[in-house]
């Protein structure tokens, strides 16, 4: 969708001010969120994408307006209500008022290493790579109204593949519950003149990782 | 846009955190989460959906082991090993994982060299992909508005942000994370390291210079 969540090229945002000796989290809230988010995800109920979208689908002046850690918590908890994984009125109780749903899997003290690296979104391909590195192609001008990893920026420009990545879980199919339905995903490189016109620096060349489907050949 | 901060609950805060401004008081926002997260938790547990003792496991490992010290070794390695440095940049989740470092390393990590020639520069517009085997959880500035924003259009602006300026012919590649693959900049060893131990150089090498909005320490500097 055409979020604010899609937010490269945009101005008036100001300075990046980093933070001397940033502390890993602000607040053990914080904490408590990222922990929350990894365990529910560990159950099967939802994806890494499904947060995303979860998250972009949040009123723009929300999405904004709260803070990193915030957000997933809201992100989270959409999900959890339109799973039937809770329900309102246990949210704002605080506590357990209704049976709960039968989960697949749950993250135990035992062990945690699963939650502890990257998900595994590589799969097998059901077919030839469309594309070779060298190939020019261009990005499709798409707006979907639902999840996609195509930002605006880059839509309807001409680029050169760089890469070629594997075959992954294809985010705009998984949030749309149309599974995994693999693609082929390419670095694809754009220069910065392409992109921002002749005001751009000269030197700059700016990648994203592209499936397939966002693609077509020059 | 309100800036406001409340500097008794929200310590260190850059103003810049556009993710944190607005017109609400960060104070409430605090008290407010620490409810609201607390009711959440409580629910989920009530479920039997999460475990909490498994909830404190995953803190203690974000906060004491999985960190930037992980791909500073990565990177004084590739200095100082020539063989090591090919093998991480033809596939650095093999390379990575043959060093024990973490317990298991994502798959599809990359590793882009920085040279005289180019400055590699790694952002996530969408969202925050960010290579936490190596790096750790990333810093509040780079899930910002401001970088999301900016690092592909602008990024010399944002490397002065930094205090960073380059040579006007330095080429400057920005990696935009929008899969499932992960960036890690392999920065320029500093000049007068010759002989240098990898604990030394390890020293060295900052999280800012392995996403690319810094470089690696002047050995000077760091020995003052």
């Amino acid at each position: 969708m055409n979020g604010v969540h899609d937010m490269g090229g945009m101005h008036g945002f100001g300075k990046v001010e980093p933070e001397p000796d940033e502390p890993v989290f602000h607040a053990p809230w914080e904490a408590r969120v990222i922990a929350l988010q990894r365990s529910m995800v560990y159950t099967g109920e939802w994806n890494i994408d499904m947060s995303r979208s979860a998250q972009e689908g949040l009123p723009p002046h929300v999405y904004l307006g709260v803070s990193y850690y915030k957000r997933w918590a809201l992100g989270m908890e959409r999900n959890l209500l339109s799973r039937g994984l809770v329900s309102e009125d246990e949210l704002a109780a605080g506590r357990a008022l209704h049976p709960p749903k039968a989960v697949k899997r749950k993250l135990t003290a035992a062990d945690i290493s699963p939650v502890l690296s990257r998900g595994r979104y590589g799969r097998p391909a059901a077919a030839p790579a469309r594309f070779k590195i060298g190939d020019r192609v261009r990005t499709r001008n798409i707006h979907p109204h639902t999840h996609t990893r195509l930002p605006r920026y880059v839509r309807g420009h001409a680029g050169t593949i760089e890469r070629i990545q594997g075959c992954h879980v294809f985010p705009d199919s998984v949030v749309v519950g149309k599974g995994e339905n693999p693609q082929w995903l390419y670095t694809v490189v754009f220069s910065g003149p392409d992109l921002w016109g002749p005001e751009s620096d000269p030197t700059l060349r700016v990648s994203i990782e592209a499936f397939e489907p966002y693609l077509e050949p020059v | 846009m309100d800036c406001r901060e409340d500097p008794g609950n929200n310590k260190g805060r850059p103003m810049s955190d556009h993710d944190h401004e607005h017109d609400h008081d960060h104070g409430s926002e605090l008290s407010e989460m620490q409810l609201r997260v607390r009711a959440l938790e409580t629910v989920l547990t009530e479920k039997g959906y999460v475990d909490p003792a498994a909830l404190d496991l995953i803190i203690e490992a974000y906060e004491t082991k999985i960190g930037p010290h992980n791909g500073a070794r990565v990177v004084a390695k590739a200095w100082s090993d020539p063989a090591f440095r090919q093998a991480l940049l033809d596939d650095a989740t093999k390379a990575v994982a043959g060093l024990g470092l973490v317990s298991r390393v994502g798959d599809h990590l990359i590793a882009v060299e920085n040279t005289p020639q180019r400055h590699n520069m790694i952002v996530c517009t969408l969202c925050s992909c960010y290579p936490w085997e190596v790096l750790g959880l990333p810093p509040v500035w780079y899930k910002s508005a401001p970088y999301r924003s900016r690092a592909v259009s602008d990024p010399r602006g944002v490397l002065a942000d930094f205090g960073v300026t380059l040579p006007a012919n330095t080429e400057i590649r920005v990696w935009d994370s929008t899969a499932e693959t992960r960036f890690i900049v392999l920065p320029m060893r500093p000049a007068g390291t010759e002989g240098w131990s990898e604990e030394r150089l390890a020293a060295l090498v900052t999280r800012d210079a392995m996403i690319g909005t810094g470089l690696a320490r002047d050995p000077k500097e760091a020995a003052s």
